[in-house]
């Protein structure tokens, strides 16, 4: 067992893992951060995607250690006491959830794709940048919508 | 997963003397294939030995009319590289259609071509481009590297620190991806060098290799007009769920013929 400290969602925070211990199962099992999701063991459904230090990454296709010293956002990290961050909100409003199981993962990659294209997303930008995440609901038609929603309210806000 | 020790080193030296000391040791650089591999028992090596923090394999620059891409550099930095776009823009593309963001994110060049998948991208490039591997023993020319199916000339401590690109007149890749992994069903890779027209294919067969019978059609040329009269060797290609044999071998032609295009 080793000690791993990092920053979570703003807090620092620390804790033993063994070598194999995912970053995944050291948010969920250690810290209760249950919102991020594992839907597969393939590294290919995206519902566990987080940010470490700003870059979206698989934090199960992680070690826990890999991410000593780093800072890390959860979907947790997103909402404050004002309310829902305008992403999540998108999401509500346009519908772009059902079971909600994929849906950490897709604002998570949602608001690595603002980062990097900025406010104004075209469809086939948003599609293409979500290759990552798969969806057994909604056939992703308004998941599109939210992010080009949650993008635009994001860049006025 | 099964428990291993993890070992982190800051430099190539490092890594190699903890690779010789491991009983059983593997490196990892993005982990985009080694974790999901161990995660299925399908390698449990005793120790892990981690390149993350080696900085001297990071970076890209161009230097005598090659460019230089250090083994550590992700997917997502060789994509976004002003570098890179200037100096050889099918590479770029290339990387930035590698799997998906959080991928590129975390997958390196080394990693890709140290790892060998039929079906990985980078191998296509470092064929035609003329590309050296250079390792923490030498220097390896593209052709002598990949040897077969998720095998490569490299020996079990020897790391790759870069791959050194001669820079082309002209080069594209199109790939036919798997619309789930987004990894070559069939990806070719068209460069005219010095002259000289060379095609590197991948996802169609056991190993990533040289089109010498479509070289031969284009003649040096960025002509695509001889490429469907070539005979390609149906029985050598991959058949599996996603294509059979005659439709890669079909694909591989499709391809040839659109990255000869882009090239103009
Ligand atoms: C969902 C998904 C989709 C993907 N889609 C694609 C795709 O479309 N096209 C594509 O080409 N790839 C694809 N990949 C693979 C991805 O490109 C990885 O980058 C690649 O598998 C390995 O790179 P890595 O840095 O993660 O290496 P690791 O997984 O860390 O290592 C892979 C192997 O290489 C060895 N190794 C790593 N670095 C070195 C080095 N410097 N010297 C010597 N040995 C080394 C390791 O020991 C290990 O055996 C995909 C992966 C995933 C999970
Ligand atoms: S759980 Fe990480 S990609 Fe599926
Ligand atoms: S809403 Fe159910 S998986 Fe996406």
């Amino acid at each position: 067992m080793s000690t791993v400290s990092m920053t979570v969602n703003g807090e620092a925070v620390c804790g033993e893992v063994e070598s194999r211990t995912l970053l995944v199962q050291f948010l969920r099992e250690n810290l209760g951060l249950t919102g991020t999701h594992v839907g597969c063991d393939t590294s290919q459904c995206g519902a566990c995607v987080i940010h470490v230090n700003g870059k979206s990454v698989k934090s199960c296709t992680m070690l826990a250690i890999q991410a000593d010293g780093a800072d890390v956002t959860t979907i947790e990290g997103l909402a404050n006491e004002a309310g829902l961050h305008p992403m999540q909100q998108a999401f509500m409003d346009n519908h772009g959830l059902q079971c909600g199981f994929c849906t950490p993962g897709m604002v998570m990659s949602a608001l690595d794709i603002v980062n990097r294209n900025g406010h104004e997303l075209d469809e086939s930008t948003v599609r293409k940048e979500l290759e990552g995440n798969i969806c057994r609901c909604t056939g992703y038609h308004n998941i599109v919508k939210a992010v080009q929603a949650g993008a635009k309210a994001m860049g006025g806000s | 997963m099964y428990e291993f020790n993890y070992r982190k080193v800051d430099s190539v030296a490092a890594a190699v003397e903890a690779m010789q000391q491991a009983e059983d040791g593997k490196f990892v650089a993005g982990g985009q294939t080694m974790l999901p591999t161990m995660k299925h028992r399908l390698a449990s090596p005793s120790d892990l030995i981690d390149l993350g923090g080696v900085a001297e394999l990071t970076g890209i620059s161009v230097e005598n009319e090659n460019l230089i891409v250090g083994a550590m550099t992700t997917h997502a930095a060789v994509a976004a590289s002003a570098e890179v776009q200037q100096a050889i823009p099918a590479l770029a593309r290339l990387a930035g259609n590698i799997g998906d963001p959080a991928v590129r994110n975390r997958g390196t060049l080394g990693g890709s071509i140290a790892n060998h998948d039929p079906a990985a991208d980078y191998p296509a490039a470092v064929i035609a481009l003329g590309a050296t591997v250079q390792t923490s023993k030498r220097a390896i020319p593209a052709e002598e590297f990949f040897t077969g199916m998720f095998e490569t000339a490299l020996k079990d401590d020897e790391i790759v620190t870069s791959v050194s690109f001669p820079l082309p007149e002209a080069a594209a890749y199109m790939k036919f991806e798997n619309p789930a992994s987004r990894y070559a069903i069939v990806g070719v890779f068209v460069a005219k060098t010095g002259g000289e027209v060379r095609v590197g294919v991948t996802g169609a067969t056991a190993c990533a290799h040289r089109g010498f019978r479509l070289e031969a059609a284009l003649g040096g040329e960025l002509d695509a007009g001889g490429i469907d009269a070539v005979e390609l060797p149906v029985e050598q290609m991959n058949s599996d769920i996603h294509a059979s044999a005659e439709y890669r071998a079909h694909l591989v032609k499709v391809m040839t013929k659109r990255a000869v295009e882009a090239c103009q």
